[in-house]
């Protein structure tokens, strides 16, 4: 894109980036009309089409907050300027410049399941598998990215939206809506991405008056605190750190526990996606059992 | 691929073309039907229509509707026809709220309008030919017009519902910028379906003028009206969809 190089060095270079770069950025210019897609997947939108999508996906992402797709899209259009002030973070650590050269993904065929669930207790890799186990989730449920135009700033946003289950195992909160609103309080302070800010504003809606007492009164203090004093997490490149101890993770990354949380019943797709390995691979499935 | 499209929007078809029309088909609608003037008045006439691409059975209703509001007819017939059984079921299920619904009035066929076949629907059997919203999405236009005139009776009157080209050019570049534009993000939004809403605009791009349209249906046999705006066709909304007539030769 070209908008970068219109920054001054100066500005770039400074702390203040994301607040400076509001005033030399025009939102509008995110969102210039491209006609040729830039990548697979992508659907160039003009101005007001994406000012539409952004409309249509809020109010579709509370009539049905099951709508993965609509949550995705709503924080595309929205995304502004943040997504360069989290590629300026990733730009300026060694690993994260690691991570914007190789591109790592994360889903079930780029992260060795078996591998990790064999891996000492303790571990961050152990820890990640035991949390899909209890929540009964998989990586695998990620909408690609549509609506961004660049297709580096692309990547970030879809490196954000894959680490968050990390951020869960790592935080050790299940998926229920009070944990998953904490964690949108956790991220909006700590990325600064928009969409985080409007889950968490209009995400405690939905709660019963209980759980939403107990949210501002546990859950919020905590995310503000560990949010704004952790090191950027964008730029931690979890996949070479499967074997680093959990303990040491933490305090490494500033990140420490959230109170207790409540865990419900697990979902499905854990189970169905174990099933499904075991089906293609009759060996290991007969080797564990 | 036509077939699979519908699959996929049959359970949101109706929720969907109010939203993207803001409920200005429901408008079109009735006035194809009101200058149809389906239905006899004299008792124990069987006016047998056909309702072909029917789907969700929004004409089949209006025409059982207009006859018996208006004529007092209860003995007219509606045969309705679609490729997908998924969009007659949603029709079945639309119909169990009426008072249609177990009477000979309305029966429902999956049948392909390019061939309908000589079995179930014999030649020179009905009164009417009603195709809404239906014909651009079959890939041989004049099969579908050479079936509607076997099956009709000579006297019988051909009516389709259609999109057609708008010609006032600050309202064409309005509603093509909307149908480019908005169209296949309210289908993401509402559907999480872009593909099917953007093949919904492309197959109303691709769709033969008024003038040309109206050729083909003369070409099929029928008698149609002089090809201007209140002859062969008639211009709903300064072209945005168009309603077709033609008469079988006698």
């Amino acid at each position: 894109m070209a908008a970068p190089r219109l920054i001054p060095r100066s500005i770039r270079r400074s702390n203040n980036f994301y607040l400076e770069s509001r005033y030399v950025l025009p939102i509008v210019s995110q969102a210039r009309h491209v006609t040729k897609p830039a990548y697979e997947g992508h659907i160039p939108l003009n101005w007001a089409e994406n000012a539409f999508m952004a409309v249509g996906s809020a109010v579709m992402s509370l009539l049905d907050p099951r709508r993965g797709d609509m949550i995705a899209a709503l924080g595309e259009t929205t995304a502004g300027n943040s997504l360069y002030h989290l590629r300026e973070q990733m730009l300026e650590s060694p690993e994260g410049r690691k991570i914007l050269r190789e591109r790592p993904r994360v889903n079930t065929d780029t992260v060795d399941m078996e591998k990790l669930s064999a891996l000492p207790e303790g571990t961050f890799g152990r820890a990640y598998t035991n949390w899909l186990e209890r929540c009964g989730v998989t990586p695998d449920t990620r909408e690609p990215v549509h609506y961004i135009d660049d297709p580096e700033l692309a990547y970030v946003i879809q490196r954000y939206r894959e680490c968050h289950d990390f951020y869960h195992a790592l935080c050790n909160l299940p998926v229920n809506v009070e944990s998953e609103l904490a964690l949108k309080w956790f991220e909006f302070v700590h990325f600064g991405l928009p969409m985080a800010g409007l889950g968490a504003v209009f995400g405690p809606l939905r709660l019963n008056a209980e759980k939403r007492e107990r949210l501002f009164r546990e859950y919020i203090p905590w995310a503000l605190r560990c949010g704004s004093t952790a090191k950027p997490l964008i730029t931690v490149y979890w996949e070479e750190r499967w074997e680093q101890n959990i303990v040491d993770m933490k305090q490494e990354l500033g990140i420490w526990d959230p109170p207790p949380a409540v865990w419900s019943k697990a979902l499905k797709e854990s189970q169905k996606a174990k099933e499904k390995r075991q089906a293609r691979m009759p060996d290991s499935a007969s080797i564990k059992s | 691929m036509v077939k699979e499209v519908f699959s996929s929007v049959a359970s949101k078809y109706d929720v969907m073309n109010d939203a993207m029309s803001m409920g200005v088909h429901r408008l079109w609608k009735d006035e194809f039907v009101s200058l149809l003037k389906p239905g006899s008045t004299r008792v124990g006439k069987v006016t047998r229509c056909i309702d072909v691409a029917g789907g969700t059975g929004d004409i089949a209703l209006r025409i059982l509707d207009y006859a018996r509001e208006k004529k007092a007819d209860r003995d007219l017939v509606v045969d309705l026809v679609d490729i997908n059984p998924e969009m007659l079921k949603e029709g079945q299920k639309r119909f169990r709220k009426t008072m249609y619904h177990g009477t000979p009035q309305v029966a429902f066929h999956v049948g392909n309008a390019q061939e309908l076949g000589q079995e179930r629907f014999p030649d020179n059997t009905y009164d009417i030919y009603t195709i809404a919203f239906g014909i651009r999405n079959c890939t041989d236009i004049p099969a579908v017009l050479r079936e509607a005139h076997r099956v009709l009776k000579p006297g019988g009157v051909f009516a389709c519902l259609e999109f057609s080209k708008v010609t006032q050019p600050a309202l064409a570049s309005m509603y093509e910028s909307y149908s480019f534009s908005v169209i296949p993000l309210l289908g993401t939004i509402m559907a999480g379906d872009r593909a099917s809403y953007q093949y919904l605009v492309e197959s109303i791009r691709r769709f033969p003028s008024q003038e040309d349209f109206s050729r083909m249906i003369s070409d099929a046999g029928f008698e149609v009206g002089e090809p201007e705006d209140g002859g062969a066709w008639r211009n709903l909304w300064g072209g945005i969809s168009a309603i077709h007539t033609g008469v079988k030769v006698a």
